[in-house]
């Protein structure tokens, strides 16, 4: 790839985390931060987008950025008072900033209408404040008979070219103790008028003061340059850009037509520069704060002008950052870029490693030997350092949840801004790690909850003043590690669940059964069944045809469980609860028709070996299993795979009770049961083909090729076939 | 080979300054604020010397000025990046020791050109 394309690419990450801090700032801030540092690092965040955006040419980001900029500068001198509403204006400039941002990366431009009405707002502030009416009109302005405003536009017309012409000019400059004392040179003013074109150098030392009187540390010398060239007088103005009030510089153009006497190899700098170092020398041999190394220069070509130049070898800081974290503030952690590629290779590296250890713990124990053998004992210090490594190669992949929370206070005000509630979003445990390939997939289902959470879990700031609690409700979404899982919350202080009403909704849709009774964990949880939804009219915020049931199927596609809790007036929290990687499954192992399976252990809400009396036939090659006082489909997963064309009787075999999204709770029958482990998953898809019914495939220790079972596949291929069972449905309990 | 410090929060312009300036032939050294800098700058040394004015911890300004108290670097050109032409700006970083400016967005020549100008 192109070096400055990778740039870029850096530059789009920085953006991202530029913009997290952005916003966090500024939350901080609203949340009534008055901390001085805020408004600075909030300034910064903006500045730096803004200049890397400059450097790559994305004109519409920069020229909002620079607006956006002016404000926070002005503030941050004081020129401007922060106050709350020009806070949550900062944050929306915020937000069209993103939008900015995220065009950029596609190759657009930001939304032009909502970039020119921000840009109005931030400017109305920037000179001054939001007027109360228009500003009048300058007397020069006023309307003429008709009405119209004319206003005086002034033309800058081009000069007519006549082709750059040859002058003369005299040059004259006396570089004053200031000049030297930032580190410029005379020496290297005179180098870059020679860059000019021809030159002729005279040096004035009629100001060098005998030796005696000789002050190291000023400056004595002036020099006279006559210079041909046809540059415009701007360009030599240029030269001295850096030295001006540090240098007395005239600048004339000589009337007479150019009469400059040529040298025939040209006007020798070399021996002017050295003569005037000469001079130096021979006043002054300890005369070094001037620096004046120019016969070096001009000996030896500067590297700098090396059109070819080798490229360099860059170095990179040696010293360590400082460890100690200021309170609060973010440590430029050293970090490494990895592709990764690499790491996903090494992952499945780790993966091989696993399973040949437990192939070979397998063989070893076949030979006969004790666990409290020193081949045994070895064994079992290989499998700890096999999970050591398997656990830290997982988290070279971890991240922070903080990339996907950090998208939310977005959300919410834009959700706020739609539904007219007031929502404050309160954030905890942003730095729980999960790995990549989770994080990459947690962000759609955290969306949903917080839309449902505000949608219909916040009342509006009416409603929760007449229930006696603050207009501003506050959402709380929190990640935190627990069980070997990480469990992500969206809570919630509004009106609860309305379980008479959803307990209606799904008898009316016949979900239950009119006379079900369920305790109130039930009725809470009966909002996750597919053709569930509690908005009467589909609301523009949770409705988009998307609903609780389609949250849950996403959810444990991820091998993930999401539950709701409730309590009437004070609010609900939705709790999601997902696996830390995507890499390894914890599974049951079964065995089916001589072939080896494992079932997602997720998937699986119990196993049962039932009485032969428990079993009802229905039609020919159909079933149900009663399962105290409910009836369950049977699923015989040797027959829907196609392993075997008869039947296993459940009542000689083993019957796991599955959760599964498309057909409610299902029993799949089974020969036998191995037990629990945890498989290393592998794509069937990539090494093989997707097969239906069936998610991914692992090796088992014995070195054999197990299929995982993708649960809601097999129970949908059930109800495929040809032979159609009663529509599965959950019974309630007696 | 001459030795160019760049002190910038920025990852970005890092990366834009080593990548002109390894093209230009000038070994790079980078810093990620002031006080960065000042680390570096003690450990490793620096011919010229190329700050951000607005970062974190330690400012351009007052890096400039702390650099310019340790005699060894009184004559090392040290240039400021800006982003606009803002006078102000300048005049300060001036004050504080700069040796000039160099104005963001830059092209890598004329990056290259105002190194030139102050470096020997």
């Amino acid at each position: 790839m192109d070096e400055l394309e990778e740039i870029k690419i850096t530059f789009f990450q920085e953006c991202d985390e530029l913009l997290g801090d952005l916003e966090s700032g500024l939350l901080s801030i609203d949340a009534g931060d008055t901390e001085p540092e805020l408004v600075n690092a909030v300034f910064r965040a903006v500045h730096s987008v803004k200049g890397g955006a400059g450097a790559f040419g994305l004109e519409a980001l920069v020229r909002f950025a620079h607006v956006f900029e002016t404000l926070l500068d002005n503030i941050r001198g004081g020129k401007t008072a922060l106050r709350p509403d020009l806070v949550k204006l900062l944050l929306r400039a915020a937000d069209v900033l993103a939008d900015h941002v995220a065009a950029a990366k596609l190759g657009g431009e930001g939304d032009a209408a909502s970039t020119t009405a921000m840009v109005e707002e931030l400017e109305t502030w920037i000179s001054g404040g939001p007027a109360p009416s228009p500003p009048a009109l300058p007397a020069d302005l006023q309307p003429n008979e008709d009405g119209i405003v004319f206003k005086p536009v002034t033309l800058t017309l081009p000069e007519v070219d006549e082709g750059p012409r040859e002058e003369v000019w005299t040059i004259t400059f006396q570089p004053m103790d200031e000049l030297y004392a930032k580190a410029n040179e005379a020496g290297l003013l005179i180098r870059e008028i020679e860059r000019l074109g021809k030159i002729d150098v005279e040096l004035l030392d009629d100001a060098l003061p005998i030796f005696d009187n000789l002050d190291p540390e000023t400056a004595h010398f002036a020099w006279k340059v006559r210079l041909r060239t046809d540059v415009p007088e701007e360009k030599i103005r240029e030269v001295f850009e850096f030295v001006e009030g540090h240098c007395s510089t005239t600048i004339v153009r000589e009337a007479s037509p150019p009469v400059l006497v040529e040298a025939d190899a040209g006007p020798d700098i070399a021996a002017i520069i050295a003569a005037a170092q000469a001079a130096n020398m021979e006043a002054e041999p300890a005369f070094t704060p001037l620096k004046v190394d120019v016969a070096a220069v001009e000996s030896q070509p500067p590297v700098a002008l090396a059109p070819a130049a080798p490229v360099a070898q860059v170095a990179q800081p040696t010293s360590p950052r400082s460890p100690q974290p200021p309170q609060g503030e973010k440590v430029n952690q050293a970090t490494i870029r990895v592709d990764p590629e690499r790491i996903d290779k090494l992952i499945d590296l780790v993966g091989e490693l696993v399973i040949n250890q437990a192939m070979l713990a397998q063989r070893v124990a076949g030979h006969g030997f004790a666990a409290s053998s020193d081949v045994g004992r070895g064994l079992d210090e290989l499998e700890q350092l096999t999970r050591d490594i398997q656990d830290s190669v997982m988290a070279i992949r971890a991240q922070p949840v903080k990339s996907v929370f950090q998208r939310m206070p977005r959300l919410v005000r834009e959700i706020a801004g739609q539904t007219g509630k007031q929502v404050r979003l309160v954030t905890d445990g942003e730095n729980t790690e999960v790995d990549k390939t989770v994080i990459e997939r947690i962000s759609e289902p955290i969306t949903h909850m917080l839309r449902n959470a505000i949608d219909h879990g916040l009342e509006t700031p009416e409603e929760r003043v007449a229930a006696g609690k603050p207009t501003e409700g506050t959402v709380r979404l929190a990640a935190l590690h627990r069980g070997g899982r990480i469990v992500i919350e969206v809570g919630d202080d509004g009106k609860g669940i309305n379980r008479p009403r959803v307990r209606q909704i799904a008898i009316d849709r016949g979900l239950i059964a009119a006379d079900a009774q369920l305790t109130d964990e039930e009725v809470d949880n009966l909002i996750f069944l597919p053709g569930f939804s509690t908005a009467s009219t589909v609301s523009d915020i949770s409705g988009r045809g998307v609903g609780m049931d389609v949250v849950r199927k996403s959810v444990q596609g991820l091998g993930g469980r999401i539950s709701i809790s409730s309590r009437p007036g004070f609010g609900s929290t939705f709790t999601l609860s997902l696996p830390l990687t995507l890499a390894v499954l914890d599974g049951m192992v079964i065995d089916v028709a001589g072939q080896t399976l494992v079932v997602p252990l997720t998937a699986i809400v119990e196993s049962l070996r039932p009485a032969a009396a428990e079993v009802k036939k229905l039609g020919a090659q159909g079933g149900v299993l009663a399962v105290r006082d409910a009836y369950v489909p049977l699923v015989d997963i040797g027959r829907v795979l196609g392993f075997q064309t008869t039947e296993i009787d459940p009542a000689e075999g083993v019957v796991l009770l599955v959760d599964s999204e498309v057909g409610g709770r299902a029993a799949l029958v089974a020969d036998s049961i191995h037990g629990q482990r945890q498989v290393v998953i592998k794509s069937l898809e990539s090494n093989y083909q997707q097969v239906p019914g069936i998610a991914a495939a692992t090796i088992l220790g014995d070195g054999r090729v197990a299929l995982i079972l993708d649960v809601d596949a097999l129970v949908a291929m059930r109800k495929r076939e040809p032979l159609r069972m009663p529509e599965p449905s959950i019974q309630a309990a007696e | 080979m001459i030795k160019v410090l760049t002190v910038d929060d920025s990852r970005t312009m890092r990366d834009m300054l080593r990548l002109a300036l390894a093209g230009g032939g000038f070994t790079v050294i980078q810093a990620v604020d002031g006080e960065h800098g000042l680390e570096v700058l003690n450990e490793s040394g620096a011919d010229v010397i190329i700050t951000d004015i607005n970062m974190p911890k330690l400012d351009g300004f007052g890096f400039i000025e702390r650099v310019r108290e340790d005699a060894a670097y009184r004559a090392t050109p040290i240039l400021v990046l800006t982003t606009e032409s803002d006078p102000a700006k300048k005049v300060r970083a001036r004050e504080a020791g700069a040796t000039g400016w160099i104005v963001k967005p830059f092209h890598p020549e004329k990056l290259l050109d105002v190194i030139r100008k102050v470096a020997a």
